[in-house]
């Protein structure tokens, strides 16, 4: 027996709909299997990863809060994945927008009135703009390639953090520890009232639905789409590459920033040497498990996030390292890559045939 | 299958008496599916030795899955193949070429930065030194008068040059059956006499040859046997030489094909609506045709076509006046105002409009609906399609239905992904998106190429009904029953350069033909 992938004449709107759904199945099937090898009953851990947390408050809680920066640059990054454009330093995007925001209260501590953390945002914006317009611009002018350029410039932002934190930036008064002074009250993103939920969450959804208008509904986002999936009928059509690379990095790392600025400025509430349990990369999983849709990318999100709870739960229940969850997290976005080949192809089962030639196709 | 001597139509008539000692393929009752498609529905072919066979049929009736399945690249659902008497499972293309099978693809699948005898090399299962291997593909190649030299980089090769690499590579296994797949497409008038020479030639040495090609006349002239294809089945068969190309169209298509009428009414010039003026470009990739002093005038009222063998800058010109290669502003001027340097959205809102090529990736978006597809080019032009930075679905959606019905594109439900219409209807549908706008000035790149000729007489006639109509109309193509069917002035590209534009009844074949192979430079070179 052989299995053929029959091309489908069109895309499938239900396995656009059922891949993901199936990738996530997959994923517990496999994580299960690692559980067992690793001597786990594969049930409870499958349990305590992937439901237990959601059925405390407490660790609900902790997921929307996980949760929230990841939607935040899935949603960036989405607008660079339609248009094909690959940039993976979300992560670096981040950082720098982090400590422009920080800039503010770290450096200027006695400008504390209404206005400074609506500033700490805009600075983080366009902190992670410039990092991410470093690549795109190297793209435009020299036609490197993002991929690279914009990874290694994650390390480049993390050195900096570090640097910053453990010299100049460093608290006069905490003890030589490796960390900024703590945040006044009014350079501090507060919860909502009468919940632990932090406002980045809304601000954080507002930002997912008006991505959502613009790239469903208006020329802009046809254009995206359209230089997504042929860069030559987009430029028949009138549209810039060359423009929309800028405009696409440059999107993905405000939001980057953006979130970087709310990480710090309302979960951590200072500078740390490290201030992502590495966001910008599961953002990436997050953006395609979401099919590069905002609200697809809203439930992926929280998907992605219970991974960094559940990892920490079978951790500490379970005794088993919580790489296991950089471990699903990969394993999730190979399955997602893999099953999204549904959308466009069919799979057939064909019986066995007297010759023993495979077909090769000239 | 049904191999004794019952006739189940007059279909099977001609093969009964056909096949025999000389069978070299005997095909009986080929089926293959695709899908809810029958792509090839019990299909018999006989091809005897010597014969020039032709296989004819419309885009979509089956021609290239019969022959994939010939070179084992498919495999069948049904049915049977026989070589020489004996029942064979054709697996793979080695297989295929094994058996003395051979194959002359229509898309040339060479590696340009190669050298003839090394791309040669990598097709054949042994092949040997390098330098005999050389001396072989001279003395084979001169023998059948399609010389060769071995170390010729085949990116500085004009394309007639390349398909005689194909043909050499696939003559070097020594084969007893040619498949051909529409090989005087890209040839010039001379080139192709050239290529019939050869196909008699080794038809009088005992090879069979299928030829596939949409040129009844050449059908006509040089082959001995046709079958035509409709819809996956053999409809007829039928010996070309004693019909004409007019009956075979409509055994083709099933019905009498509209002819185009051009040059009954006579145009009404007009004022000069595009002017090029010494548009010169230099090639952007290694691979690309630099564009030399061309200078045409286009009037209100005219087709003027632009003839020229693939590759000789056809492409480039267009995207040259179509604005996505910038120039000097005073290179391409419209309705008297310069924009070489100015965008295609730009020329859009001067009432220019443009058709590619290339349909799907360049002039539609494969995976877009249709009526998102229409968005692409009239976003700009005034057509209620963007409101306040929002794209309406609904007006969109309007036009799809409109063009649908003007230029009857047929579609299996309403506003499909463009990828899932065939090569007819996408053109149908792409040049109607353009001609709906009534444009001032259309500019078309192949309008009929792989086109069934019922699509093909359709876009023709509303070309010349655009033109009649006060519009100017640049056609620029490689066939030239199109062009002197059309064009009220013809020009030919070669290597860049344009002759000037003459009025068709001053040209004949053989004068564009010269043209075609390097008296259009030479002629660009003085002026």
């Amino acid at each position: 027996m052989r299995v053929e992938l029959v091309k489908r004449k069109e895309r499938s709107r239900k396995m656009a709909l059922l891949s993901p759904l199936i990738a996530v199945g997959l994923t517990a099937i496999a994580a299960g299997i690692i559980f067992s090898i690793s001597g786990h009953n594969p049930l409870s851990g499958l349990y305590k990863f992937f439901i237990e947390p959601l059925t405390q408050e407490w660790s609900f809680n902790a997921t929307i809060a996980k949760a929230t920066p990841l939607i935040l640059i899935a949603c960036g990054l989405s607008v660079c994945y339609l248009s094909n454009n690959w940039n993976i330093g979300a992560e670096g995007q981040f950082i720098v927008g982090a400590l422009f925001g920080s800039a503010l209260p770290i450096l200027m501590p006695e400008f504390e009135n209404a206005a400074t953390l609506p500033l700490m945002m805009v600075f983080g914006m366009i902190g992670g703009a410039l990092w991410a317009l470093i690549p795109a611009l190297l793209k435009t002018r020299f036609n490197t390639n993002e991929i690279l350029t914009s990874l290694m410039l994650v390390y480049v932002a993390s050195l900096l953090l570090d640097y910053l934190v453990r010299g100049p930036w460093r608290d006069p008064g905490g003890y030589n520890f490796p960390e900024s002074a703590l945040f006044s009250d009014a350079a501090t993103l507060s919860t909502i009232p009468g919940t632990s939920i932090s406002f980045a969450a809304p601000i954080t959804l507002i930002v997912a639905i008006v991505l959502a208008v613009v790239l469903g509904k208006t020329l802009k986002g046809f254009e995206i789409r359209v230089m997504g999936e042929s860069p030559r009928a987009g430029g028949f059509a009138g549209f810039s590459a060359r423009k929309l690379t800028l405009f696409s990095f440059a999107t993905a790392g405000a939001l980057a920033g953006l979130a970087g600025t709310m990480e710090v400025s309302g979960a951590l509430n200072q500078l740390l040497p490290t201030i992502s349990p590495g966001y910008g990369f599961t953002a990436i999983i997050v953006a395609f498990l979401g099919r590069l849709n905002p609200f697809g990318i809203i439930v992926a999100g929280f998907v992605l996030a219970l991974s960094y709870i559940g990892g920490e739960a079978v951790q500490s229940a379970m005794g088993v390292s919580n790489k296991i969850a950089s471990v699903i997290q990969g394993l999730l976005l190979f399955f997602v890559l893999a099953c999204d080949t549904l959308i466009l192809y069919r799979v057939r089962f064909v019986g066995q045939r007297g010759s023993a030639g495979e077909a090769s196709h000239v | 299958m049904a191999e004794t001597v019952t006739t189940t139509g007059d279909a099977n008539t001609g093969r009964q008496s056909r096949s025999g000692k000389d069978t070299l393929l005997d095909a009986r009752g080929l089926t293959k599916r695709f899908g809810d498609i029958l792509a090839n529905d019990r299909v018999d072919l006989v091809i005897n030795r010597g014969e020039i066979h032709a296989l004819l049929g419309e885009n979509g009736a089956g021609k290239s899955t019969l022959v994939k399945m010939f070179y084992g690249s498919l495999e069948p659902d049904g049915g049977e193949i026989l070589w020489q008497g004996h029942r064979v499972d054709i697996g793979n293309p080695a297989a295929a070429r094994d058996l003395g099978i051979g194959m002359v693809f229509q898309h040339f699948s060479l590696f340009e930065a190669l050298s003839v005898v090394e791309n040669i090399a990598l097709a054949l299962p042994n092949p040997g030194r390098m330098s005999d291997l050389s001396n072989r593909i001279q003395t084979v190649s001169r023998d059948y008068g399609l010389p060769l030299n071995p170390n010729d980089i085949v990116a500085d090769l004009p394309v007639g040059i390349r398909q005689r690499i194909e043909i050499v590579r696939c003559l070097l296994q020594e084969p007893q059956l040619i498949i051909m797949d529409e090989p005087t497409s890209v040839l010039t008038p001379q080139e192709a006499d050239l290529l019939f020479l050869t196909l008699e030639r080794l038809a009088k040495e005992g090879c069979a040859v299928l030829y596939i090609s949409h040129r009844l006349e050449e059908v006509k002239r040089i082959c001995h046997h046709a079958t035509i294809l409709r819809h996956g089945q053999v409809v007829r068969e039928c010996d070309p030489t004693k019909e004409t190309p007019a009956s075979l169209a409509s055994m083709m298509v099933g019905a009498d094909v509209a002819s185009v009428s051009a040059s009954s009414q006579k145009p009404v010039i007009g004022e000069t609506r595009l002017a090029l003026k010494n548009l010169s470009a230099k090639a952007a990739t290694p691979f690309a045709t630099a564009l030399n002093n061309i200078s045409l005038d286009l009037r209100a009222g005219e087709v003027v076509a632009i003839a020229g063998v693939a590759g000789n800058g056809q492409g480039e010109l267009f995207d040259a006046i179509s604005g996505e290669m910038p120039l000097a502003a005073d290179m391409v001027v419209l309705d008297g105002k310069p924009c070489g340097n100015r965008n295609i959205t730009w020329r859009r809102r001067q009432k220019a409009a443009f058709v590619p090529e290339e349909r799907l990736g360049h002039g539609a978006v494969p995976g877009m609906k249709l009526s998102q597809n229409i968005v692409l080019t009239r976003h700009s032009t005034g057509d209620k399609l963007v409101n306040a930075a929002f794209v309406s679905t609904a007006n969109a959606g309007k036009m799809e239905q409109r063009i649908k019905k003007t230029f009857d594109v047929r579609m299996s439900h309403d506003d499909p992904e463009a990828r899932s219409l065939s090569g007819g209807n996408l053109q149908k549908f792409v040049v109607g998106r353009e001609l709906d706008r009534k444009p001032g000035v259309l500019i078309v790149n192949q309008p009929t190429w792989g086109v069934d000729a019922g699509a093909a007489a359709l876009i023709r006639q509303a070309l010349i009904d655009l033109a009649r109509s006060g519009s100017a109309v640049l056609v620029i193509s490689q066939d030239l029953d199109e062009i002197f069917e059309i064009a009220d002035r013809i020009a030919v590209i070669s290597r860049g350069y344009l002759s000037e534009a003459e009025p068709t009844d001053n040209m004949n074949r053989e004068r564009v033909g010269l043209l075609m192979a390097g008296g259009a430079e030479a002629q660009g070179e003085v002026a």
